[in-house]
C-alpha cells in the first residue's frame, strides 16, 4: 500500500542509517555555475573523485547575462570568475557541460526535460532550490546545498532524512484563463509558505492529469514555496511522450524496458498519506501576490485582507512590514496598481507554452507607455521555437525585450535587475524583499496576468482584460 | 572538516521575523568569489548597510551595535533560510562567527547546510523562542551534549536533533567520510541496479 514516494525511496535506499535517515542512491546530479562550481572546486581541493561523471551535468544559467551578444563578461561584479572557473572545473572532472554558446544551454530545470536528463523513477539532485520542478515527470528530484552536491558526486548517494507524505488532490478542471501558477498560489495561501515542510507533495486528481507537462512543471516548481522537500506527479502518457526521443532518454528496446518499469510507478489506490488535501479546481481564480512572501497572495479581483490576529502563519509585525515594503495597505485592491515593469521568465514560467499564452494576450497590442517589459525564454530551444513560431515576433512587436536564456533577471545577481523600488509584475516564483533588484516590489502572477498587466500599465485580471479590449 | 561543537555560551542576535530568506542572509550580489570564504562582509548586507553594495553601517540594524556585533547565536522566527539553496548563507554566518541558529522552523535545505558546516539548528516552539529573544544582552547557552538551550532565568528548553546530525556536529565529522564507510554496499547496489535499470547508466562522451 505504498505511495509513489515510498516506492521510489525503497528502490533507492542502499542502507538504513537509523533515526529516519536513509542512504539514498542518486541517479543524476545537475550543477550550475553559481553553486556547482564551488562544489566541483571543493571536491578537487579535497582530492576526491566523481563516482559517475557520465551521470552529472553542468550548465551556465544563473550568473550569465541575458542580454543579446553576451559573453563570459557579466554585469554582475566578479561574475566572470564563476563562469570560467565552473567551465574549467567541469572539464577537469569530465562531466558534460552545456556552455554559454551551446544550443542546449538554458535554465537547468528547463533543459533537463528537454535533454531527457530527468527520467521517471530516477533520483535527481541539483544545488538549486527549485529542482523539485522536475518531479513533474515522476522523478524524485530535490534541491540541495553545495556540500551535499559534493557528497552526491563523490559517493553516488545522499544521507536523507525521510520526508513525510502529503497528497494534494485537485478535483475538476481549472477554468479558462486559470493556470498552474494560479493553482500553486491558491494552495500556498491555503497551507502557508511552510505548509508542506518536510513533506513530499504528490499532486493528483483530474485537475492535475488534465494539465500539460509544462503546467505540471510550473506547479511542482512552486512546491518549493510551500517548503516541500519536493513534489511529484505519477508518470503517465503525457510525461512519457514528452521525454520520448530526447537525447539522454533511453531508445528502442531500452525505452520499452524503461516504460514497463515506469508504468509501475504510482501510488497504490489504498496508499495512505500523512496528510491529504483536496481542492476543487472551480474555486481557483487568477492570483496575484501583494506582499513579500508567496503566501501573501489573493485572487486578482480581491482586496488585501487585514492581518488576522493570532493567525499562526504570520505575525502582525510581518504583515505590516510586508505592506510597508510593497507600498500598499490593508483593504486595498492590488488590481489597478500601476506597474513599472513586467517580467516573463524564470524556471517557473519560461517554457514555450508560457510564452505562447502571453503572446496570445499581447498580440496586436502595445505595452503601456512607461512600462519596461522583458521576456527571458527558459532555454535556447525555447527561444528558437518561439522565434520560428512567431511568438517572439508578437512579443517584440508589442514592446517586450527579447533576451537570451538564463536566471539572472529573476534574482538580482548584481547587474541585471529592475530599478530601485520599482513595481514589477513577474512570472517568477518569489516576491522576497529585493529579489529582483534593490527594494523592488515584485508581484508574482501567471504569464497571462503579467502580459495583460503589461498592456494595461497596471495590474489587471487577464479575464476582464480580454473582455474589455478584445474585439 | 567543520569545527566540533559541544556547548556555547554567547550573545544572541534576535531577528524575530518570519521567512528570513537566504537572499537576506547573503544577497546574491555579495557572493563574489567561487569559494566558501570571503562572505562575512556580505552577511545581512541589505539590512546591515545603508546602500546596495555599500559598507556604511545602518544604525537601524541590531547587529551593528555592541554587544550584538559579537553574537554567535541567531534567533529567527518561522521558516528561516527559505529561498535559494545557496550554502553561502551558512558559510557567511559561520565566517562571521555564528555557531547556532534558533528558530521555530527551518527551511530543509538550509537546515541540512547548517549541519554540514558546524552550525547547530535548534528548533523551539514559539513561546520559548520569544522568551529567548527577550533576554537582550544576556548570554544564551546552547548545549549539544544535554540537548538544551537556556539563558539566565529562561529555560532550559530541550530540543531535538536526529542522532546522525548530532554526532556530526559534536565531532566535526564530514558526512562524506561517514558515507564512504558504506562503499562496498554502494558498489554492490549499483551493480545490481545496473541490471535492473540499465537506462540510468549513461556513457561518457567519446
Amino acid at each position: 500500500m505504498d505511495t509513489l514516494f515510498e516506492i521510489l525511496w525503497r528502490q533507492h535506499q542502499i542502507a538504513d542509517i537509523g533515526d529516519g535517515i536513509g542512504l539514498i542512491a542518486i541517479d543524476r546530479v545537475m550543477l550550475h555555475e553559481r553553486t556547482g562550481g564551488v562544489a566541483l572546486k571543493g571536491l578537487a581541493a579535497a582530492g576526491r573523485n566523481i563516482l559517475a561523471p557520465a551521470q552529472a551535468f553542468a550548465v551556465m544559467d544563473h550568473i550569465v547575462d541575458t542580454l543579446p551578444g553576451r559573453s563570459d563578461d557579466t554585469l554582475m561584479p566578479t561574475g566572470k570568475a564563476f563562469i570560467t572557473e565552473t567551465r574549467a572545473a567541469a572539464k577537469a572532472a569530465g562531466i558534460r557541460l552545456f556552455d554559454l554558446h551551446d544550443d542546449r544551454q538554458g535554465i537547468c530545470h528547463v533543459i533537463s526535460p528537454e535533454q531527457g536528463i530527468v527520467l521517471p523513477g530516477a533520483t535527481l539532485v541539483c544545488p538549486d532550490s527549485h529542482t523539485g520542478t522536475q518531479g513533474a515527470f515522476g522523478a524524485l528530484a530535490w534541491g540541495i546545498g553545495s556540500s551535499e552536491a559534493e557528497h552526491a558526486l563523490t559517493t553516488g548517494t545522499l544521507r536523507v532524512r525521510k520526508p513525510a507524505t502529503m497528497r494534494v488532490t485537485v478535483t475538476g478542471r481549472l477554468a479558462d484563463g486559470v493556470g498552474a501558477k494560479d493553482l500553486a498560489l491558491h494552495i500556498i495561501v491555503l497551507i502557508g509558505s511552510q505548509g508542506a515542510q518536510d513533506h513530499v507533495v504528490e499532486f493528483a486528481g483530474e485537475g492535475i492529469t488534465a494539465l500539460d507537462i509544462e503546467q505540471r512543471q510550473t506547479l511542482c516548481n512552486m512546491a518549493t514555496e510551500m517548503s516541500a522537500f519536493c513534489a511529484i506527479i505519477a508518470p503517465d502518457d503525457v510525461s512519457l511522450s514528452a521525454l520520448k526521443g530526447r537525447p539522454f532518454a533511453p531508445r528502442d528496446a531500452l525505452w520499452e524496458q524503461a516504460v514497463a518499469h515506469w508504468r509501475t510507478l504510482a501510488s497504490h489506490p489504498d496508499a495512505t498519506f500523512d496528510r491529504e488535501i483536496t481542492i476543487d479546481a472551480a474555486t481557483v481564480a487568477p492570483m496575484i501576490s501583494w506582499g513579500t512572501s508567496p503566501q501573501q497572495s489573493i485572487p486578482v479581483t480581491a482586496s488585501i485582507p487585514p492581518h488576522n490576529v493570532g493567525h499562526p502563519r504570520e505575525t502582525a509585525a510581518n504583515h505590516s512590514r510586508s505592506l510597508a515594503y510593497m507600498g500598499l495597505a490593508d483593504g486595498m485592491a492590488v488590481a489597478g496598481e500601476p506597474i513599472d515593469a513586467a517580467f516573463i521568465g524564470s524556471c517557473t514560467n519560461s517554457r514555450l507554452s508560457d510564452l505562447r499564452r502571453a503572446a496570445a494576450i499581447v498580440k496586436g497590442r502595445k505595452v503601456a507607455k512607461g512600462v519596461r517589459a522583458i521576456c527571458v525564454p527558459g532555454s535556447k530551444a525555447v527561444k528558437l521555437a518561439a522565434e520560428q513560431q512567431g511568438i517572439a515576433a508578437t512579443l517584440i512587436e508589442a514592446g517586450f525585450e527579447w533576451r537570451e536564456p538564463g536566471c539572472s533577471m529573476c534574482f538580482f545577481a548584481g547587474g541585471e535587475s529592475f530599478g530601485l523600488r520599482e513595481r514589477v509584475i513577474s512570472t517568477t516564483n518569489r516576491n522576497f524583499e529585493s529579489r529582483q533588484g534593490p527594494d523592488t516590489r515584485t508581484h508574482i502572477a501567471s504569464p497571462e496576468t503579467v502580459a495583460a498587466s503589461a498592456i494595461a500599465g497596471h495590474i489587471v485580471d487577464p479575464r476582464s482584460f480580454k473582455d474589455e479590449v478584445a474585439p | 572538516m567543520s569545527e566540533a561543537f559541544t556547548r556555547l555560551t554567547a550573545v544572541s542576535l534576535p531577528l524575530l521575523l518570519d521567512n528570513i530568506d537566504t537572499d537576506i542572509i547573503i544577497p546574491s550580489r555579495e557572493m563574489k568569489t567561487v569559494g566558501k570564504t570571503g562572505l562575512a562582509d556580505g552577511l545581512f548586507a541589505g539590512w546591515r548597510y545603508t546602500s546596495v553594495g555599500g559598507r556604511e553601517k545602518s544604525p537601524d540594524f541590531l547587529m551593528n551595535h555592541a554587544p550584538y556585533d559579537t553574537a554567535q547565536i541567531l534567533i529567527a522566527g518561522q521558516n528561516v533560510g527559505c529561498g535559494s539553496s545557496r550554502e553561502h548563507a551558512v558559510w557567511a554566518l559561520r565566517e562571521y562567527g555564528f555557531r547556532a541558529v534558533i528558530a521555530s522552523s527551518f527551511n530543509p535545505i538550509f537546515r541540512s547546510n547548517c549541519i554540514r558546516n558546524g552550525l547547530v539548528p535548534v528548533q523551539l516552539p514559539f513561546a520559548q523562542l520569544y522568551a529567548l529573544g527577550d533576554v537582550g544582552e544576556a548570554s544564551v547557552t546552547v548545549d549539544l551534549d544535554a540537548m538544551t538551550v537556556c539563558a539566565p532565568g529562561v529555560g532550559p528548553f530541550p530540543f531535538e536533533l536526529e542522532k546522525d546530525s548530532r554526532l556530526m556536529l559534536l565531532n566535526g565529522w564530514d558526512a562524506i567520510d561517514l558515507t564512504l564507510q558504506y562503499r562496498d554496499r554502494i558498489t554492490a547496489w549499483r551493480d545490481a541496479d545496473r541490471a535492473e535499470r540499465p537506462w540510468i547508466y549513461l556513457e561518457r562522451d567519446a
